[in-house]
């Protein structure tokens, strides 16, 4: 077996808590498929047979009860359960799990929306023998406007710095601004090495990462890291150059303490394999005396996109502009067969309607997701905005770029522009809301679905 | 038909006719074959890799692939049809990451060990003809990577032959480490012994104060150079280079690593450097049976010149690489690599960026070429130093051992 794919569904989605308190992450409908759905399509398409799903308790009962939530896949799932309030680091969860992983794992976000070409990542893995190979995509602008929020974007966060070498393909340098005290300092031995080094931000981090089992090895013997991106990824690109890594003692001796039956075959195989590296005629760099890799044995790898959907849906931000490109990843009709859509309303090209909605006359629903079950009466107006599942949306309505979330239910005549309205809430009839949010803190009288 | 059984009746009376069907990978211009060979990869569930880039109409019987659409993209990943490691070797290979006839044939083994380690023989079925049927689509794959070179096919013959000889009654584990250790012994004696039995006897034909031309990298007589200067000899080494591989910079930085003096030209300074040449020394990607030697192109030039300036033009070549195939010239049978990497990027500029645009453009990039018996002094293996043309006794010779 070559791969193991790990999924990592567990997270809280904490950055978007208006659309999670009451929805986890990984369920979170997006072009009315749950989000977790998009990651596993990936690994499907690509030829996965079966994925380990690291998941909370209460995504896996959704996942087994809610009707709504319909996977849809042929894979395997193995679901693993943490408790929610572990507050487990994505490097803990795969620790977690190290009885189960038998060979190299590629480790996948649950929020990851892309169409990326899986195998030049993997093949970076498999071609240079590496440790680490992961996936990045340069960013692209977000153009839709946020509810909520009355200027245009909110402060940067913390940027990335990623270094690459010559070929953009080696990953010699990563650390996040807030690690950094005044400025990037990269040392004498990574420049005397790699002497040209592009230093990349702007660029979004997919989370997939394949790695080397020893590497699952080696967390379960160092306790101390708990996330993947913000610390082992980190301290292997370092660990690159670390001047112990010519006899690799950390990462290697796991793995080799676990094989010892094997030892005198791994030796001779490796007496094997510098014989071919000695007799072969390739080096990775030029200029210097060393031999290929320099000599080192541990490498990480990046496959950086230029082009192509990559995005990860872990702010409100993202998440509104997934569910514009969200369509585009998949070949289903807009409008779903089993919605009962009246013959004089106006459904723009870009929209998609899900299953059993009911969309009355004289709608016009632009660029816009109307989830399942979702009522819509007469002469509303939806623009740029995503409706959850089954929300009911009474007469006269005007909704524009806004999101309205499960259950909600919006009394006639409202007005919204730019707010998202929180699960089970309730707008008055002839609201007029303008960039807001409205949670549970707001109080309103016990929301009823308004039935004709 | 019946005329056909006649004919060959009448031969097999005269003298035993063997029927030489041409290789597929020579007859890529005929459709018929095309579609035989496409049939042939369905059934081992191997994808198809499909040629790129308008061909020179004198090569349009060769394949011709680019780097950039790599076979992978056509697996499935994980790769459960094929095994890891030799999905791992097919990509090495096409990337170029092994590259190299001795070090091919070792990556090759290597990955044969791994299959042969993980292989379990399936009920009903014996280990001696099963795992030869295995190893056939694994072939083909990496046929599809790159084409393969004259070791790699002698080795392949080797192991399917220990394979085979595998008695019924073998237990699987014993077999396993059989095999397995009988490719370590290949390896062993084929090409570490044979390296050095080959510097001894080279060793002997360099003299102190010697000038020695080698081109290209060749794993073979980088290893003789460095033996020689590890015994005192005097001697300074003239690196030839030439694109688009480029590969004599990396036989460079090894002698120049090891303490050796090299000057370092490209092959179109080559007639101004030879005057100051004692001998040449050139590697081999294999010596066929006619005593043409088959290697990297650009070394048939090297050896017509330095006859020209009546420079000895020694050729190192193990045994193994002896092949029974016959050429006479450089067209017949040769392999195409990328053409986009003839394009240079110089100052930004990339003069053949469209080249594919220009109907009546086509770029050649040939990786092999023979070099005839005339040019060739000596040949130095592992058996001695023998002339070209005592090839076929050798070949003779080892078929009588087998």
């Amino acid at each position: 077996m070559e791969l193991q794919a790990v999924l990592m569904a567990a997270g809280g989605g904490s950055r978007m808590m208006d659309l999670t308190y009451n929805t986890p992450k990984p369920l979170l409908p997006v072009g009315n498929k749950p989000l977790i759905w998009y990651p596993l399509n990936l690994l499907e398409r690509v030829g996965f047979e079966e994925v380990i799903v690291i998941t909370t308790k209460e995504v896996q009962k959704m996942i087994s009860t809610d009707p709504k939530v319909k996977l849809d896949v042929k894979m395997k799932l193995d679901l693993v359960c943490i408790q929610e309030d572990a507050d487990m680091g994505t490097a803990d969860a795969l620790r977690h799990i190290q009885q189960k992983v038998k060979t190299d794992v590629l480790v996948v976000s649950c929020d990851l929306i892309t169409d990326a070409a899986l195998h030049e990542v993997v093949d970076l893995f498999r071609a240079h023998n590496a440790t680490l190979s992961m996936l990045m995509s340069k960013a692209h602008e977000f153009t839709e406007t946020v509810p909520g929020q009355k200027g245009k974007k909110k402060t940067g966060e913390q940027r990335d710095f990623v270094g690459v070498d010559g070929t953009g393909k080696r990953l010699l340098f990563m650390a996040n601004e807030a690690d950094l005290d005044e400025g990037v300092v990269i040392r004498k031995s990574i420049m005397r090495k790699h002497p040209r080094m592009h230093i990349k931000t702007g660029l979004v981090d997919a989370h997939l990462y394949c790695l080397k089992k020893s590497v699952v090895d080696f967390l379960a013997d160092n306790k101390s890291i708990s996330s993947i991106r913000g610390e082992l990824v980190p301290y292997l690109v370092r660990k690159q150059f670390s001047k112990s890594t010519n006899s690799p003692k950390v990462i290697d001796e796991t793995h080799q303490n676990l094989k010892k039956n094997d030892s005198n075959i791994s030796s001779r195989d490796e007496e094997l394999l510098h014989l071919t590296q000695e007799r072969s005629c390739w080096n990775d760099h030029r200029g210097d005396m060393s031999d290929a890799y320099h000599g080192g044995r541990l490498r990480c790898y990046v496959h950086i996109m230029d082009e192509g959907i990559c995005y990860r849906v872990n702010t409100l931000a993202a998440y509104i502009e997934a569910n514009r490109l969200a369509p585009k990843l998949f070949d289903e009709p807009a409008v779903h067969p089993s919605a009962v859509v009246s013959e004089r309303c106006l459904i723009g090209a870009d929209s998609i309607i899900g299953a059993s909605c009911q969309i009355s006359d004289k709608t016009s629903i632009k660029r816009s997701t109307i989830g399942v079950s979702t009522t819509v009466r007469e002469k509303v107006k939806v623009t740029n905005s995503i409706i959850m599942h089954g929300v009911t949306i009474e007469e006269g309505c005007n909704i524009q770029g806004s999101v309205i979330c499960s259950n909600a239910v919006i009394g006639r005549g409202a007005d919204i522009k730019y707010c998202l309205v929180g699960s089970a809430q309730r707008i008055e009839p002839d609201a007029e809301v303008n960039i807001t949010y409205h949670y549970k803190s707001i109080t309103y009288n016990n929301c009823h679905k308004v039935s004709k | 038909s019946g005329l056909g059984m006649f004919s060959t009746i009448i031969c097999g009376f005269l003298s035993p006719l063997v029927v030489k069907r041409l290789p597929e990978h020579v007859q890529v211009d005929d459709p018929a074959v095309v579609k035989r060979l496409a049939k042939k990869l369905e059934r081992q569930q191997i994808p198809l890799r499909s040629d790129y880039g308008y061909k020179v109409s004198l090569f349009s019987h060769l394949h011709q692939y680019s780097r950039k659409a790599p076979l992978t993209q056509l697996l499935s990943i994980p790769s459960t049809v094929i095994h890891p490691s030799i999905v791992r070797l097919g990509l090495q290979y096409s990337q170029g990451i092994v590259a190299g006839s001795n070090a091919r044939s070792v990556a090759l083994l290597h990955a044969f060990k791994q299959v042969i380690r993980d292989y379990t023989t399936p009920p009903n079925e014996e280990l001696s003809r099963d795992l030869v049927n295995k190893l056939k689509p694994y072939i083909s794959f990496l046929n599809q990577c790159r084409p393969l070179s004259a070791s790699m096919g002698n080795a392949i013959k080797y192991i399917k032959k220990e394979i085979s000889n595998i008695p019924s009654q073998c237990k699987e584990e014993e077999a396993k480490t059989k095999l397995l250790k009988c490719i370590d012994r290949y390896i062993e004696e084929k090409i570490v012994l044979a390296a050095k039995a080959i510097s001894k006897y080279a060793i002997e034909k360099i003299s102190d104060g010697d000038v020695i031309l080698v081109y290209g990298c060749s794993s073979l007589v980088n290893h003789i150079l460095c033996e020689a200067f590890e015994k005192s000899r005097k001697f300074r080494v003239i690196v030839v280079d030439s694109r688009p591989r480029l590969e004599g910079r990396e036989a460079l930085r090894r002698l120049v690593q090891r303490g050796i003096s090299c000057t370092y030209v490209l092959i179109s300074a080559l007639s101004y450097i030879l005057p100051e040449v004692s001998k040449v020394f050139l590697g081999a990607h294999a010596l066929l049976a006619n005593g043409y030697v088959m290697s990297r192109v650009g070394t048939s030039q090297i050896a017509l010149v330095a006859r020209t300036f009546n420079v000895p033009v020694l050729v190192c070549c193990e045994t193994y690489k002896f092949c029974e195939r016959v050429q006479t010239d450089s067209f017949v049978s040769n392999e195409l690599d990328d053409p986009d990497d003839l394009m240079v990027t110089r100052k930004g500029k990339t003069q053949l960026e469209n080249w594919q645009d220009v109907s009546s453009l086509g770029l050649l990039n040939l990786v092999y070429d023979v070099t005839p018996p005339d040019f060739v002094d000596l040949v130095i293996t592992d058996l001695g130093m023998i002339p070209c043309t005592s090839v076929p006794v050798v070949l003779r010779v080892k078929n009588l051992d087998q």
